[in-house]
């Protein structure tokens, strides 16, 4: 491992996963609750190994499932703290209940979804098939995740302060959705400087940490058998989503502006999209790429606007086909849209891509 | 004393007091619950038996040391 | 001997026995003679005589007892079925200086959670574990529990519990003791005035030995189901002593050594 000292001024040399890990320490994370699956079990590795209780006090325990990691986190965010745990797809499935209770009791959290191959233990290759599972809120009920979709280990350290301080602004989870490339590929990367864990006086006042004589005692739970006010919670939660929607859409545009035709990419396919421009446009086709970075809340209002502009958008995605609709929904049949994607691991090229995109388009 | 309006007429308290002081009322409460009266109240000795058994804690007990009697 | 008035009696200073004030107001919602609501009284009152409502944290099953936390006056978290002992563990480790109780049925504990009550005791966390054991079902309605005992009769074992089909109850107080991880490990019982008084001095234990962070205290307490055993709670009571009890004996099973 690198000496900390530099990692604030000099690029280091790290894999993604363990960029997360470290980003997770310095965001002054309370607690770490997970369970190994390739291809992310580095996240847990790096923290056991780089001693964060010493550092910060900092947490770190391997639960003996992912059902069990979820409902610590549970616990944790109960309690007021700063928790989160990382996964891959299956584990994430596991994890479906857990998310539902944490968004029903309104928790924050951060669950690291690192995407491999599916359905079912699939492989242990890249993949973008849970886009489904983490927007449109993977376990049962009305509820959805804020979803940031990073797409390079830089992105990957970033995301982790943001993805803290959205959870507790919005008492909501949050989904870190990364795929497996992301996760095992070294990048360099520069770390943001320590911030402190929260100090006791300074849990937020709905959290269980002890009924002192001069309130009512806090109870976080998802259950109320009164189908009224369970109605009026869930209207709730549509506001808190309205509210995510009006203030937290991130998204990234290359080459837009003269764009006749779009692709529409996140994480690791959004950076074999750049290659794809590069490689329409010296072929003499304006292409350009939208990126979106949250995929809930999905940037509906940009992507419709470049509806009116563009003639195509082909949606490039590691999957049978998941944000393809919302992209549809989004241009409203303003304009054709269509899916390219390589699934089980693969991963496609960025000359295939601009194939298909002259032969689904253009013609030919 | 008993709660008459939180008794739930489980009788627990009934088998447990060693001085057969208490047994179910043929009146109900609210709930339509039998609930427990003291029968025989002069012989209470203030053990606390039935109040401690009671699952819905509805019991309180009053001892008076001095005079050496008790009312449940 | 009518010769003492009763209001002479019934005097605040002659309480010798009242309802604890970490037990709210409301009514419990528990059947007569629910062993629910005996054991909620007593933890109420060993946390109001150790005066630490303000530092502890419990957390409430899936089953009869999803509502503890309209009963007992300390904050709560509701935890999914069987997971309650994940979230002890956290709470536990951020806020080590808190006392930490989860409270379950035999089918959160037993079945659905039994991968995370055996881990939680492995790991040894400093929590106090409450295991209401009635061999039944019994929110749900009825249906065969883990710890139903042979041949007993429930809604899903209409002819009674086949041990060719569906396996020989579970000992899971047994089977914790064995970890090391646990520290005090006992079997109690809340449906005679005396067993009630032994249980609270096992909880009393199982909080105060949260202190020394020594392990899990696990307080089994075998109940009556009336509703799902179908009987009267005089009648239940009984059925308890002459069946539940040879094959879940009374006890402590593992005491912290002097």
């Amino acid at each position: 491992m690198k000496k900390l000292k530099n990692m604030e001024e000099d690029f280091v040399l790290m894999k993604g996963n363990e960029a997360l890990a470290e980003a997770a320490i310095r965001a002054g994370a309370d607690g770490y609750f997970g369970y190994p699956i390739t291809p992310q079990s580095e996240v847990m590795e790096y923290l056991t190994a780089a001693k964060p209780w010493e550092r910060t006090g900092m947490v770190v325990l391997q639960a003996e499932s992912e059902v069990s990691a979820i409902n610590m986190l549970y616990g944790g965010a109960g309690a007021g703290k700063r928790v989160m745990t990382s996964s891959s797809s299956p584990g994430i499935s596991l994890m479906q209940e857990g998310i539902s209770y944490i968004a029903g009791a309104e928790l924050p959290v951060v669950v690291a979804n690192v995407v491999r191959g599916g359905p079912g233990l699939g492989t242990i290759q890249p993949s973008q098939s849970d886009y489904f599972q983490a927007t449109k809120g993977g376990g049962h009920g009305d509820y959805h995740l804020l979803v940031l979709a990073p797409s390079s280990v830089q992105e990957m350290a970033d995301f982790m302060p943001l993805a803290f301080d959205l959870a507790f602004k919005y008492r909501n989870p949050v989904m870190i959705l990364s795929d497996g490339a992301i996760g095992q590929m070294m990048e360099k990367v520069k770390f943001q400087p320590q911030r402190p864990r929260m100090k006791d006086e300074e849990l937020p006042d709905w959290a269980t940490t002890g009924k002192k004589p001069d309130r009512e005692r806090n109870i976080i739970t998802s259950l109320d058998l009164d189908p009224y006010r369970q109605e009026r919670f869930n209207r709730k939660l549509i506001e808190k989503y309205q509210k995510m929607k009006e203030e937290e859409v991130r998204y990234e545009t290359f080459q837009c502006e003269d764009a006749e035709y779009l692709f529409v990419a996140y994480g690791t396919s959004s950076r074999i999209c750049q290659k794809s421009v590069q490689l329409a446009r010296e072929k003499g086709i304006k292409a350009g790429l939208f990126r979106p970075i949250t995929l809930f809340p999905f940037p509906e209002k940009q992507v419709g606007a470049l509806a009116d502009q563009v003639r195509g958008m082909l949606s490039v995605e590691m999957s049978a086909g998941q944000m393809v609709e919302d992209v549809r929904l989004a241009t409203n049949g303003k304009v054709p849209v269509e899916h390219y994607g390589r699934m089980g691991g693969v991963i496609p090229a960025p000359d295939e891509i601009v194939e298909v995109l002259i032969q689904k388009f253009i013609g030919g | 004393m008993v709660d008459t309006e939180r008794c739930k007429g489980c009788e627990l308290c009934v088998i447990s007091c060693p001085t057969h002081v208490i047994a179910m009322s043929k009146n109900v409460n609210s709930k339509g619950y039998h609930y427990a009266y003291m029968e025989n109240p002069d012989a209470c000795n203030g053990c606390t038996n039935c109040a401690v058994v009671c699952p819905d804690g509805v019991i309180t007990v009053y001892r008076m040391k001095v005079e050496e009697k008790t009312e449940v | 001997m009518a010769d003492i008035d009763i209001k002479d009696i019934v005097k605040e200073e002659n309480i010798v026995y009242k309802k604890t004030k970490v037990l709210t107001d409301k009514v419990m919602h528990y059947c007569p003679g629910c062993g629910h609501s005996t054991t909620h009284r007593i933890i109420a009152e060993v946390i109001e005589e150790m005066g630490i409502q303000d530092k502890t944290i419990g957390i409430a099953p899936v089953g009869c007892s999803v509502f503890m936390y309209d009963y007992i006056d300390v904050d709560t978290q509701e935890a999914a079925h069987g997971r309650a002992p994940a979230l002890a563990t956290a709470i536990k480790r951020l806020l080590p200086d808190r006392f930490v109780f989860t409270y379950q049925g035999d089918g959160d504990l037993a079945a659905i959670g039994t991968a995370e009550t055996i881990h939680a005791c492995n790991r040894g966390e400093n929590i106090t574990m409450i295991f209401i054991n009635n061999g039944i079902y019994g929110m749900t309605g009825g249906q065969m529990a883990p710890t139903s005992l042979e041949g007993m009769r429930t809604s899903t074992t209409p002819y009674g519990r086949d041990p060719g089909l569906m396996g020989h109850p579970i000992k899971m107080t047994e089977l914790v003791a064995q970890l090391p991880g646990t520290y005090y490990v006992t079997r109690q019982a809340v449906h005679t005035p005396n067993l009630v008084r032994k249980t609270k001095k096992a909880i009393r234990k199982a909080f105060e030995y949260q202190k020394l962070n020594k392990g899990v205290s696990f307080v089994e307490v075998v109940s009556n189901c009336n509703s799902g055993w179908k009987m009267t709670p005089v009648k239940a009571v009984k059925w308890l002593d002459e069946n539940m009890l040879s094959f879940y004996p009374l006890g402590d099973i593992k005491v912290p050594e002097k």
